[in-house]
């Protein structure tokens, strides 16, 4: 009996209970993984049997007519031009914050402010960012009088861009060790020198991973353009269009879903075929390319 | 940091030198402040916006349910209760879900390769835009679920919350998708600190003899606590705010009913339906929708750094 004690029980509660346990984590786990699963699969199914051609070069017909549903040529364009003018306005304003958080701040009350205020930021919910710029620019007609545009959807976006650009910018340049920062001083190169030259480059590769992965993410973002851009079934087709409505994949989405025409929810498969192919690449990619720069990185 | 700048300031520069890093300096500091600006501008603009309202229909706008643009009477009770109701049911189920996983990732039951894949499926959950969980929910989700619904009304009517005919959108359908959206935030930041927890403990625990369970339930729960919880706030911050899936699956309805089973509404998807064509004082009382909305996950997520900060992994 006592020999026997030293030996695996499995009917002791202690092991049964751990079984128990055990089990209901991997249950979880199980749950856990079946939605992506089942998004992606759909989405290549209903979606990649869209795919044609005309798709990509084609406006989209305006529901009621129970025709064909036309292409998403416009969409893509403005998903494109609305990220542009985001990352163009988001990059820069980030990547400076960063740089003076990571490399002039001294841990004082400001830069604490600064990062509480990126934090909060980030926890913004995305409609509101659409509802400020709403009010600041799309009612108030600042733009050249235009009201909804191309343009306050990019600056909409790009308040959802700017706390993941300055938190990647901070933390990839945090990483970098001081020893770099002492060389470059140590030679009689000035600070803006070393930042420029030394510290950026080195950190190059965890900001870009982590800034591509704040476009992928605003490309997909619906609630900030819904009143901002609005939606367009016209081509874009030079730079004053900027200044009108613009449709984007995920307000194409968003509004054919929702139709009744069976023709229109065909083409909202076929919009998030293409949105979420191109955000799971971009995704899977920074993932590999990450984990390899991880691997590589001298000591 | 401070050594470096010592270091700096001792040198004798050029002139020119000196102020293109003058200008440098202050060019990145004005940037950093440009965030606090939007946020101070954000809540400040949205404030004003809302003041119409406000002064019109003071607090009362947060407890009467009355949305008729007609006849110029606002109350955003419906809404504040759904936004309530779908994102705390949410989170409730997607807690246990949420460790669960984590802690399937974390410790080894299986081979390490099958927990990185799990844990990558569950990180790639979050990359999927909110619009195209709102469409799958609308053609997939809905109909997988619809005799579900059914068999709840019949055999739990008789708890208010499943006490209407199953409605083709409604706020348990909107919970469900939201589960889906809160897993990967609560799975990954309860896998961040369940990781941060060190190997000391939980040697120390198996050295006493407890059992692996016992382990986990008495020891690493409890150390990671902190950080699971500012996930999970976190996370209640993201549901409260979150808009497209919910606005396309909810079903819209301004009528209040505490059956989850019949059409809710949130504050987000009042503003995603009504913001582009309202006009006069609806404007201003979406606004005032907007205000609290605001405020809401202001709290939450203000009160998940404190937590972070406060009781933030001291070992």
């Amino acid at each position: 009996m006592i020999m026997n004690s030293l030996y695996y029980q499995k009917k002791l509660s202690r092991n049964v209970g751990d079984k128990f346990f055990t089990s209901l984590s991997v249950f979880c786990a199980l749950i856990a993984i079946l939605p992506l699963i089942f998004v992606v699969t759909y989405i290549l199914i209903k979606g990649g049997a869209q795919i044609t051609p005309e798709l990509f070069t084609l406006e989209p017909n305006p529901p009621g007519d129970d025709l064909d549903a036309g292409g998403i040529n416009p969409a893509l364009i403005g998903t494109l031009v609305i990220t542009t003018i985001a990352s163009i306005i988001a990059i820069p304003v980030g990547v400076g914050g960063g740089i003076y958080l990571a490399e002039y701040s001294n841990g004082g009350p400001f830069s604490k402010f600064i990062r509480f205020g990126v934090n909060v930021l980030a926890g913004v919910p995305s409609i509101i960012a659409g509802v400020f710029i709403y009010a600041l620019i799309v009612s108030t007609k600042i733009l050249f009088g235009s009201m909804y545009s191309g343009f306050a959807g990019g600056m909409a976006l790009s308040i959802l861009m700017l706390p993941t650009v300055i938190k990647t910018t901070d933390e990839g340049l945090k990483l970098v060790p001081n020893e770099l920062r002492y060389a470059s001083l140590g030679i009689g190169a000035s600070m803006y020198t070393t930042i420029l030259k030394i510290t950026l480059p080195t950190a190059f590769r965890s900001i870009a991973t982590g800034v591509v992965l704040g476009i992928a993410r605003a490309a997909g973002e619906t609630a900030p353009l819904i009143f901002t851009a609005l939606f367009s079934y016209y081509y874009i087709v030079g730079f004053e269009d900027l200044f009108y409505e613009m449709g984007s994949l995920a307000v194409l989405i968003y509004n054919f879903a929702l139709e009744p025409y069976d023709a229109q929810n065909k083409l909202a498969w076929a919009a998030s075929f293409i949105l979420v192919i191109s955000i799971l690449t971009v995704n899977i990619f920074s993932r590999i390319f990450a984990a390899f720069t991880e691997k590589t990185k001298r000591v | 940091m401070e050594e470096k700048l010592t270091l700096f300031k001792n040198r004798k520069r050029f002139g020119i030198e000196k102020n293109i890093d003058l200008i440098f300096k202050n060019t990145t500091l004005a940037l950093s402040s440009l965030v606090a600006i939007v946020l101070f501008g954000i809540i400040l603009v949205v404030f004003f916006q809302s003041f119409e309202s406000f002064s019109r229909y003071g607090l009362n706008f947060l407890v009467t349910s009355e949305w008729n643009p007609v006849k110029d009477e606002y109350g955003a009770f419906t809404a504040i209760y759904g936004t309530l109701v779908t994102s705390l049911l949410s989170l409730l189920i997607t807690i246990p879900l949420g460790v669960g996983t984590a802690i399937f990732i974390t410790e080894d039951f299986v081979p390490k390769f099958v927990r990185e894949i799990v844990g990558s499926f569950v990180e790639l959950l979050a990359a999927i835009p909110s619009v195209v969980l709102g469409l799958w929910a609308i053609f997939v989700m809905e109909p997988f679920f619809r005799e579900f619904f059914v068999f709840l009304h019949k055999f739990f009517g008789w708890i208010p919350l499943f006490s209407s005919e199953p409605a083709g959108r409604n706020s348990l359908l909107a919970i469900i998708i939201l589960v889906v959206m809160l897993l990967p935030i609560v799975t990954s930041i309860a896998r961040d600190s369940l990781n941060q927890v060190p190997k000391k403990l939980r040697n120390a625990s198996y050295g006493i003899g407890a059992s692996r369970w016992k382990t986990i339930f008495s020891v690493i729960l409890p150390a990671a606590l902190s950080g699971i919880m500012a996930g999970v706030l976190l996370a209640l911050g993201r549901a409260m705010g979150e808009t497209m899936a919910v606005t396309m699956i909810i079903g819209n309805s301004n009528v209040f009913s505490w059956s989850l089973l019949s059409p809710g509404y949130t504050i987000s998807s009042m503003l995603a339906n009504q913001f582009g064509e309202a006009d006069g004082s609806q404007v201003s009382s979406l606004f005032y929708a907007a205000f609290v909305l605001m405020i809401l996950s202001l709290v939450v997520n203000i009160f998940a750094q404190w937590l972070v900060k406060k009781f933030s992994l001291k070992y």
